[in-house]
């Protein structure tokens, strides 16, 4: 039985194809050893850009390794964790959401405190001077997170010990959903973590909160049950908790652990 | 029926066997749903004033929705369907375009819009003082755009399937185009109008990505069914299956009121 000829050829276009990406890859790796190995961090919202330059120094440090930060809600992400995420690592933006993940048996060592953060007001640099705090924003578009997230569970507290009778307009998912609505120009103002306020830099205003450095959140740390890299996971947390750690999380404007 | 089918042979295990998968593929995520359904917990959970106010926004955003496209929709596809003009391939493709376009890309595009700094947005606030996010016209609007061409194409499609010869009819007997298009071009096409209304209406209801986007997440104002599944997801899972068998519900009832018409 003979091929057809187009057949023939289509079949020898496929095999080409199938082997391009392993051939690219390949390539890629002479020199700079191809990363073999994966760590799965899923981290706060918050701490996107800490993580980030966290997760080039851990590469640097660990020739072969591929981190990979997954960041979100730490309400939604303990959930994940619980569910079985193949993930590592579990960083969340305070110790509640930790302890839905630990209440559901997702984590494989007590969870370590690495980092505090305090809540500020931010708003649109050219509103800067109307707003001076709390007390200001009554009748203006405020945004913040949803309860159910650590930035939201502290912002309700807040807005209710300054007894300001100010009704947020949207409860955003998580808080950099919220900073996002105050760069775009979309909202008056929005209660987010001081470190996410600069990471925004000249995009907003930062209006200091009294009282928010008496609400300070926890940033905590803990390795997955599941983790397939179980000693990554475990190395990551030493980075985190390291003099070369802290400094790179008191550069960014993260307050030690206490 | 089942004389005819013997008559064609057996039915091939090639093409069972795919209809099979694609049959579990279907169920087995509604079964998953109804097994982790806290069915004890459900008036506790389900009796809130917030559900009770999300279900209220999301079934009147989306018939909102549903009128906003028969209002708009309707005119809009009878365009495409029956005059000749420059730009209608465009026109037709732009039509198609919220369809395929990801609807947190849909939320960004409409910020871009009718955001308080967007193109739209901007002269309505320094004229009038109106912003549209974090409203509930924001959801309306964000689920029209969504929602629009489903019913655009689907009036279409039963404009151009019949009716053009008829239209000729009225007009030799003296109707004027407006006139043909009430008593003639709109009952033929009425199946259709239906049908893209049904499909416009569970777009709607099923919105997420643009209402988070655009319209924000307040309860009693823009948090409509999926967004509150969304965030209760985030503190109480149960709670967020507890609301997904009521979106169940409400999407089986709609299917089981079209079944005998048009489905």
């Amino acid at each position: 039985m003979t091929v057809p000829r187009a057949r023939r050829t289509a079949a020898a276009v496929a095999a080409a194809l199938l082997l391009l990406p392993a051939a690219a890859c390949g390539g890629e790796g002479v020199g700079n050893a191809a990363p073999t190995r994966t760590l799965t961090v899923l981290a706060a919202a918050s701490l996107t850009n800490a993580f980030a330059q966290l997760e080039q120094r851990f590469e640097d440090e660990h020739a072969g390794v591929d981190v990979q930060v997954s960041t979100g809600s730490s309400a939604t992400l303990a959930q994940q964790a619980v569910a079985g995420a193949p993930a590592d690592v579990l960083a969340t933006a305070d110790a509640r959401t930790m302890a839905t993940a630990d209440d559901g048996g997702a984590l494989a060592a007590a969870p370590r405190v690495f980092a505090t953060n305090a809540m500020v007001l931010v708003v649109p640099p050219d509103a800067a001077r109307q707003v001076g705090g709390l007390e200001d924003l009554a009748g203006t578009d405020l945004v913040v997170c949803v309860p159910s997230a650590p930035c939201g569970a502290l912002a309700a507290t807040l807005l209710d010990r300054s007894g300001v009778a100010t009704e947020p307009v949207s409860l955003e998912v998580d808080v950099r959903a919220v900073l996002t609505k105050v760069t775009l120009g979309e909202a008056d103002a929005g209660l987010v973590y001081a470190t996410d306020a600069r990471a925004a830099g000249d995009a907003v205003a930062v209006v200091d909160l009294p009282g928010a450095a008496d609400l300070p959140t926890e940033h905590v740390v803990a390795p997955l049950a599941q983790a397939a890299e179980p000693e990554l996971a475990r190395a990551w947390v030493d980075l985190l908790l390291s003099p070369d750690g802290q400094s790179v999380l008191t550069g960014l404007g993260f307050g030690g652990p206490r | 029926m089942a004389r005819a089918d013997a008559d064609l042979g057996r039915v091939p295990p090639v093409l069972l066997l795919p209809a099979v998968l694609a049959t579990g593929l279907l169920l087995l995520p509604l079964l998953g749903l109804l097994a982790r359904t806290p069915w004890t917990d459900l008036p506790e959970l389900l009796g809130t004033p917030v559900v009770a106010q999300a279900l209220w926004l999301s079934l009147t955003t989306s018939t909102i929705t549903a009128g906003l496209c028969v209002v708009l929709g309707t005119p809009l596809a009878w365009l495409l369907a029956r005059v000749d003009f420059r730009g209608r391939r465009l026109l037709r493709a732009l039509v198609t375009v919220p369809l395929v376009l990801p609807p947190v890309v849909g939320g960004v595009a409409l910020l871009g819009a009718f955001g308080r700094t967007g193109l739209v947005g901007a002269p309505l606030d320094s004229a009038f003082g109106l912003t549209l996010p974090f409203t509930t016209p924001a959801v309306v609007l964000a689920h029209t755009f969504v929602a629009l061409p489903f019913f655009v194409l689907a009036v279409e499609g039963a404009l151009r399937a019949g009716g053009r010869e008829l239209d000729a009819v009225a007009a030799t007997l003296g109707a004027r185009r407006w006139t043909t298009f009430r008593r003639v071009t709109v009952p033929l096409a009425l199946p259709g109008i239906a049908a893209g209304l049904a499909l416009a209406w569970a777009r709607s209801l099923g919105e997420f990505g643009a209402t988070i986007t655009f319209a924000g997440n307040f309860p009693g104002r823009t948090q409509t069914m999926p967004l509150l599944v969304y965030t209760e997801l985030q503190d109480d899972p149960r709670s967020a299956y507890a609301l997904s068998l009521v979106m169940l519900a409400v999407s089986l009832a709609v299917l089981a009121m079209l079944r005998d018409r048009w489905l």
